[in-house]
């Protein structure tokens, strides 16, 4: 009864390890690379390189040089707003010749909400196929923010902790009030695993609630921590190559390498993020199986 | 009192965060003044994508994926039909190759027995005709041959006679003992 519960927890428990892993390991990377430039500006103080890899990071205003209230329209809007024109380019005018054969882009359209869609059904079951459309959004919104940032100049508004953050808190919210209403106190034996031997089943609690409420945390630094590493490496590289002359065409080649995976990391952090929505509302939608 | 701290605790995390900027490689991501930003053009955001998606994209891709699977369906009830329908008329082609096979064996047979009974007559006729004519060819050759002795007889006749009367000059012998004596001969 609990069994599948408790898979399903462990593999999150898993993923969220591969991905901090790896995250930490970029970031050690990025920490490195930056000490390294520090050391070479210590030495060449005159004309030494100057790379500054966490630059693009910067939230700036559009429009003057003022402070960025809440309403400011930043890079952040841009880029944002570029999403959110791409996706209506896609799954708006790319469908609108409405076909039974399929267009190119009606059938990229249609792969994703296939994609998704069967993602939800498959892991979150029947019953969760209302939070499609929430889903489906969060999903389009991270691959489009993701591969977005990796066009060059631009801001890659997911290597926010601010911008996952609030998608990770959403999901957690709703599936938490999800898992209330639909069955009630109900919803607290998914912290109860009845398959564990009875002594040991209040530390399993407290580990599960523990786990309950570090999955928003994962949630979020997975996702922020994956794209801000990838492309302060990216950019720190980039700066080798500008500094280095002609022997700059080494960290170029580790640039086209890092950025290929880079691409790859953008529409797997997008996957895992939905496909982990979807197990924690499977949680929500059947607490006892 | 608490107002003043709270404010002391804002300001020092605004120099804080302003001390981040100006260092350089800081971690903009931890530069709190933007949060309000970031998190409102978030929800702007998600707000737009989710109305552009359930307003106008998911019906739109669901009734199209929907028209698909109707169409397959009627198209493949059409190639059932379609493939049951000529199942028949192989089974309809055969029938008709099998039948006309048969008639032709039929009138194949039928010609063959009418060739054979004019065959069966005309040789019966050429039969009767050779065997009147081989009856015909034995009468003549009877009468050949019995033509044949006759004169056989009568040379024998003429010439006994001949050699009589040169053997036995001035006797005459009788024409009728003659006969009879080479007849005799003859025969025997």
């Amino acid at each position: 009864m609990k069994r599948g519960n408790g898979v399903a927890t462990e593999s999150t428990n898993t993923q969220g390890k591969s991905g901090s892993g790896r995250m930490v390991f970029f970031v050690l990377i990025g920490i490195a690379a930056v000490l390294f430039v520090l050391g070479l500006m210590d030495e060449y103080t005159q004309d030494g390189p100057n790379i500054h890899p966490m630059d693009q990071f910067i939230v700036s205003p559009l429009f003057g040089d003022g402070p960025v209230r809440w309403y400011t329209p930043t890079n952040v809007t841009l880029w944002m707003g570029l999403a959110i024109a791409a996706i209506a380019a896609l799954m708006v005018m790319g469908t609108r010749g409405r076909a039974v054969i399929p267009s190119r882009s009606q059938s990229m359209a249609e792969l994703a909400y296939g994609f998704v869609r069967k993602m939800v059904e498959d892991v979150a079951g029947k019953d969760a196929l209302p939070f499609f459309p929430y889903i489906f959004t969060l999903f389009l919104f991270i691959l489009f923010a993701n591969f977005l940032g990796l066009i060059p100049m631009s801001f890659t508004t997911t290597s926010h902790i601010a911008v996952t953050a609030i998608l990770a808190a959403g999901v957690f919210l709703t599936v938490t009030l999800v898992g209330f209403i639909k069955n009630g106190a109900g919803f607290l034996s998914l912290f109860w695993v009845s398959s564990a031997p009875l002594p040991l089943r209040p530390i399993l609690a407290i580990i599960e609630v523990i786990s309950y409420f570090v999955r928003p945390v994962s949630h979020s630094i997975r996702l922020a921590g994956n794209l801000m590493a990838g492309h302060a490496v990216l950019k720190v590289f980039a700066g080798f190559a500008g500094a280095m002359g002609l022997a700059g065409i080494a960290p170029i080649l580790g640039v086209v390498a890092i950025y290929g995976l880079e691409v790859l990391v953008s529409a797997i952090q997008a996957y895992v993020f939905t496909i982990l929505t979807c197990v924690y509302l499977k949680d929500a939608l059947h607490p006892h199986h | 009192m608490a107002e003043d701290a709270a404010h002391g605790a804002a300001d020092a995390a605004h120099a804080a965060a302003d001390a981040a900027h100006s260092a350089g490689p800081g971690m903009p991501q931890l530069d709190f003044t933007t949060f309000p930003n970031q998190i409102f053009w978030l929800l702007v955001t998600l707000v737009a994508i989710y109305f552009i998606l359930s307003r106008v994209a998911l019906p739109r891709i669901a009734s199209v994926l929907a028209e698909r699977q109707g169409t397959l369906t009627n198209d493949l009830a059409a190639a059932e039909d379609l493939k049951r329908k000529a199942q028949e008329a192989e089974e309809a082609y055969n029938k008709a190759l099998a039948d006309a096979r048969a008639e032709a064996q039929k009138i194949a047979e039928e010609t063959r027995a009418g060739i054979q009974a004019q065959l069966n007559e005309a040789i019966a006729q050429a039969d009767a005709e050779i065997s009147a004519k081989a009856a015909e060819s034995e009468g003549r050759i009877a009468e050949i041959q019995a033509g044949a002795i006759r004169s056989v007889e009568e040379v024998a006749r003429d010439i006994a006679g001949d050699i009589v009367s040169a053997v036995a000059p001035g006797q005459t012998v009788d024409a009728d003992v003659l006969a009879a004596a080479v007849a005799a001969r003859v025969k025997g």
